[in-house]
């Protein structure tokens, strides 16, 4: 059914060992993990330097694959579909079904495996001085590393339980990490909280995947001879037509319930500021490249699922951009009234989160991934940042107005890459937020999503506005509490319960030592450990805006090449296809026509593929337009002056008509409350649905245990206390000692009855023994006779 | 016949001894008593060995005789003994090992 005559059908790809190789990726760490485990405490480094090995070793081998990636897309026409470098192995198998493991290599995983290798081999890095003398300093690297491999395996997987896998091990390590100082309640009830939350998100996962798998695994078995737990089955599944739109709505659906908690969208948002109670490198760590950026990936990766599940195109509105739009708003507002410098960072991290699910929600795939990556390195930097301060000039504290202001003098490295990081969130040009979130708002509007449009402008106003706050109470004004060179005694109970303390990482070093860099020397500037990897996030805030620059025209496009999926009808056998080695071979039907205003299109994702499947949906993206890049940065400067402004009359020359006018307005007050209490969501959970759900629960269980169970075990209990009575009273007391007694009353007899015998005197034994010789002799003679 | 003679002299012999370790209380009287026992014995092998014209009663009662000097000599140093402790032989007064 091929015409050999099309060049596009001869294409054959090239690939490379890194890139056969990249299952090796999260083997690297997982081993480093068990050798920091088993030998670490005896390393001169206590097991750091195997951290920050393996990382590094997972960092070049991503990064060769990558560059193989990008000869081996750039070697095609635009318009061929590059097929992924797929291997497999059974992993185990089981009357009939079988489940794989292996790799699905394509641009997308590679993309967000090199930012993982890169953000996790910078945060190590910076641990090591950030966490100096920590008593559980080796278990955290133990656990930092096997949460990278955790997201790394997650990322390549080859199927869908190769991915819950890595998604489950991520869950288990940020228990761990954001417990780290579990001594402190606090910090135990955050993990806790983080952990039951993303759980009740992953019920959605379990659910989705075995939904998906019974209604595909027919149609995969049948058309590609795979299984549907494979990406690439239940990809080209989704796409054929085949599906019923309800299986594959509720599979939809309930994956996306799991993104929802992975991902802290709403309404499971609420574990994700508590989640800074760990480390802050654990913060970075988890809100740049891994854990939350999990759910965004899962949708990006099951893409043609969620296209075809949740009708995205089809109408103008969908559960993927509703979602995605309340986050980015309801995060934003509740960044406004937050102390902790930490969780303003945390609450801006589910707002881009929203950012990159209402571009995924309104088909804007592309600019979400490039989101993903762009908000990697300035998030990172800005965790980074907010602790090299709390690690040099506050304290340990992350109180914004009680412990920090004026910085800027005494942190010149930290304020640079600290604003470089701003501007790069609030999406200014040039900076890299500026690319990629412009380019979802635009394509947002662009498929028709006008309204979301307007959220996500408005969600510009507002993270301009508190990041511009943030700004100046950390860094502009005048120092105050600990930063001002003030000790204080109670670090631990001076602020709100809320707020978040490093102070439990220094323990070794001893008080005294904390007080003299404190008292003596002020606020300086953090070591080269900390500074050098905010300093080269800071490039990439900057620079890696630049790989998929849209206003600079097509040329500049380099990640839509790299990373996009080619929305192609290819032949069934090459979708299947497992390369063991060697270049994957795959032929692609006749290009389609050229339509009219001279736009490629494929069928992919709006009608039935013939002769053939779709694995991707064909996206539209949107022509950039300066007057509309204008607009928004209109806007984002807007938010900063505004803010700018009301900060400095707030805060500096504390203006009457604005302090304290959420006591006297009775309208923002309440808004304020609202805020304050986090839209009553926490008390939500925790006093009505949990008391609901589990307290009658509890009470049922207690009663099934008094009643039943205590029932059942009193019942055995009698039962066996009788019949173990009438055992006693007649087994073993009639004939067992009977035994035993009479044995010894016999013995006793036929003793009392000999002891005269043995009298002791002489004669007597000589006459027993003659009398016996007689009657011996005696019996001699009548036997012979 | 003289064989006869001979074995009712041992038989007497015998006799005489059995009734002195019985009635005796005397320790030197019972070990003279088993001396007349074991040459009763004696008498019998000889008187044997004569009528069967063989020499192994003869060679048997050599070796009798020998095992009853061993005897007396063991038997004497106990009864030597016991005196030294009690200042007397009497097999009554022994009842120690009474059951």
């Amino acid at each position: 059914m091929l015409s050999a005559s099309t060049e596009a059908a001869e294409a054959v790809f090239t690939s490379g060992w890194f890139l056969d190789h990249v299952w090796i990726v999260p083997i690297i760490p997982a081993v480093a993990f068990a050798l920091i485990i088993f030998f670490g405490k005896r390393l001169p480094m206590k097991g750091s330097e195997l951290g920050i090995i393996s990382m590094l070793a997972t960092l070049a081998m991503s990064a060769a694959a990558a560059y193989q990636w990008i000869d081996r897309v750039e070697a095609v026409d635009k318009e061929v579909f590059v097929p992924p470098v797929i291997k497999a192995w059974t992993w185990w198998s089981s009357d009939g079904f079988s489940f794989g493991i292996g790799q699905h290599i394509d641009g997308l995983a590679l993309i967000v495996l090199c930012v993982v290798a890169f953000i996790s081999t910078l945060v190590q890095i910076y641990s090591v001085e950030y966490l100096h003398g920590d008593r559980r300093y080796t278990h955290f690297f133990a656990s930092l590393t096997l949460f990278s491999a955790g997201m790394m395996n997650m990322v390549i997987a080859e199927n869908m339980l190769q991915l819950i896998l890595g998604w489950e091990i991520m869950g288990l390590c940020s228990f761990m990490l954001i417990g780290h100082w579990w001594e402190d309640g606090a910090n135990s009830r955050a993990a806790l909280k983080a952990f039951f939350t993303t759980r009740t998100g992953d019920i959605g996962l379990l659910v989705g995947t075995s939904v998906l798998f019974f209604a595909a695994n027919e149609w995969t078995q049948k058309t590609l001879g795979i299984s549907s737990f494979t990406i690439r089955g239940l990809s080209a599944w989704a796409l054929s037509g085949e599906p019923s739109s309800t299986a594959i709505t509720v599979g939809a659906v309930a994956l996306f319930i799991a993104c929802i908690g992975k991902s802290g969208q709403f309404p499971l948002h609420t574990w994700l500021p508590d989640a800074m109670a760990g480390p802050t490198p654990v913060s970075s760590l988890l809100h740049s490249s891994t854990m939350v950026v999990a759910g965004v990936f899962l949708v990006a990766r099951l893409y043609p699922v969620f296209f075809e599940g949740m009708n995205i195109l089809g109408t103008n509105v969908n559960f993927i951009v509703v979602i995605g739009g309340i986050t980015i708003v309801i995060a934003a507002a509740l960044a406004f009234v937050q102390n902790d410098i930490k969780k303003v960072l945390a609450y801006s991290t589910v707002s881009q989160l929203g950012y990159m699910m209402m571009g995924l929600g309104a088909g804007a795939w592309l600019p979400a991934v490039f989101h993903i990556f762009t908000h990697a390195f300035f998030k990172a930097c800005l965790f980074l940042g907010a602790g090299s301060i709390s690690h040099s000039a506050s304290h340990h504290s992350f109180d914004m107005k009680k412990d920090m202001g004026g910085l800027r003098k005494y942190m010149p490295i930290t304020f640079m890459t600290w604003i470089v990081s701003t501007l790069a969130l609030c999406g200014v040009f040039p900076f890299s937020g500026f690319f990629s979130k412009d380019e979802i708002i635009d394509n947002v509007g662009h498929n028709g999503y006008n309204l979301f449009m307007i959220v996500g402008l408005v969600g510009a106003f507002l993270t301009a506005a508190y990041m511009t706050r943030a700004t100046y109470l950390t860094f502009f004004g005048t120092s105050r509490g600990a930063s001002a060179g003030e000790h204080h005694d109670d670090a631990h109970g001076s602020h709100d319960s809320h707020a978040t303390h490093d102070a439990h990482a220094h323990d070794t070093h001893g008080h005294d030592d904390h007080a003299s860099h404190g008292e003596s020397q002020g606020p300086r500037e953090s070591g080269k450990l900390i500074t050098v990897p905010l300093i080269i996030l800071a490039v990439l805030a900057i620079g890696s805006g630049f790989l998929n620059a849209t206003p600079f025209g097509e040329k500049w496009e380099k990640l839509k090449v790299w990373v996009e999926p080619r929305a192609e009808v290819v032949d069934a056998t090459s979708v299947a296809l497992v390369a063991h080695g060697g270049p994957g071979e795959v032929r692609a039907l006749p290009a389609a026509e050229e339509s009219e205003d001279g736009h490629h299109s494929s069928p992919c994702g709006s009608e039935t593929p013939k002769d053939g499947v779709c694995v991707a949906p064909q996206l539209n993206h949107a022509k950039f337009k300066w007057s509309k890049a204008a607009m928004s940065l209109i806007i984002v400067f807007a938010g900063i002056l505004i803010s700018w402004f009301l900060s400095m009359q707030l805060y500096e020359r504390k203006n009457k008509a604005l302090v304290g006018l959420t006591q006297r307005n009775k309208l923002l007050g309440a808004g304020y409350n609202l805020l304050a209490n986090k839209y009553y969501l926490d008390a939500l959970y925790e006093n009505v649905i949990v008391k609901a759900i589990a307290y009658p629960i509890s009470r049922g269980a207690y009663w099934i245990n008094q009643k039943v169970l205590d029932g059942a075990v009193n019942g055995a209990g009698i039962v066996a206390r009788v019949s173990a009575g009438w055992v006693y009273r007649n087994i073993d007391q009639r004939v067992v000692d009977g035994a035993v007694n009479s044995s010894g009353a016999a013995a006793q007899g036929a003793g009392s009855a000999l002891r005269p015998v043995q009298s002791g005197k002489v004669n007597q034994y000589g006459a027993l023994l003659f009398g016996a010789a007689a009657i011996g002799a005696l019996v001699l003679v009548i036997i012979n006779t | 016949m003289l064989v006869n003679q001979f074995l009712m002299l041992g038989a007497v012999l015998f006799c005489i001894g059995v009734y002195g370790v019985i009635a005796r209380r005397n320790a030197v009287l019972v070990l003279m008593s088993i001396e007349l026992i074991l040459n009763s014995v004696n008498i019998n092998l000889l008187a044997f060995a004569l009528r069967n014209g063989s020499a192994d009663g003869h060679t048997f009662a050599l070796y009798v005789i020998a095992v009853a000097a061993a005897e007396v000599g063991v038997g004497l140093a106990m009864v030597l003994l016991v005196y030294r402790n009690r200042k007397s032989i009497a097999l009554d007064d022994l009842a120690e090992m009474k059951g």
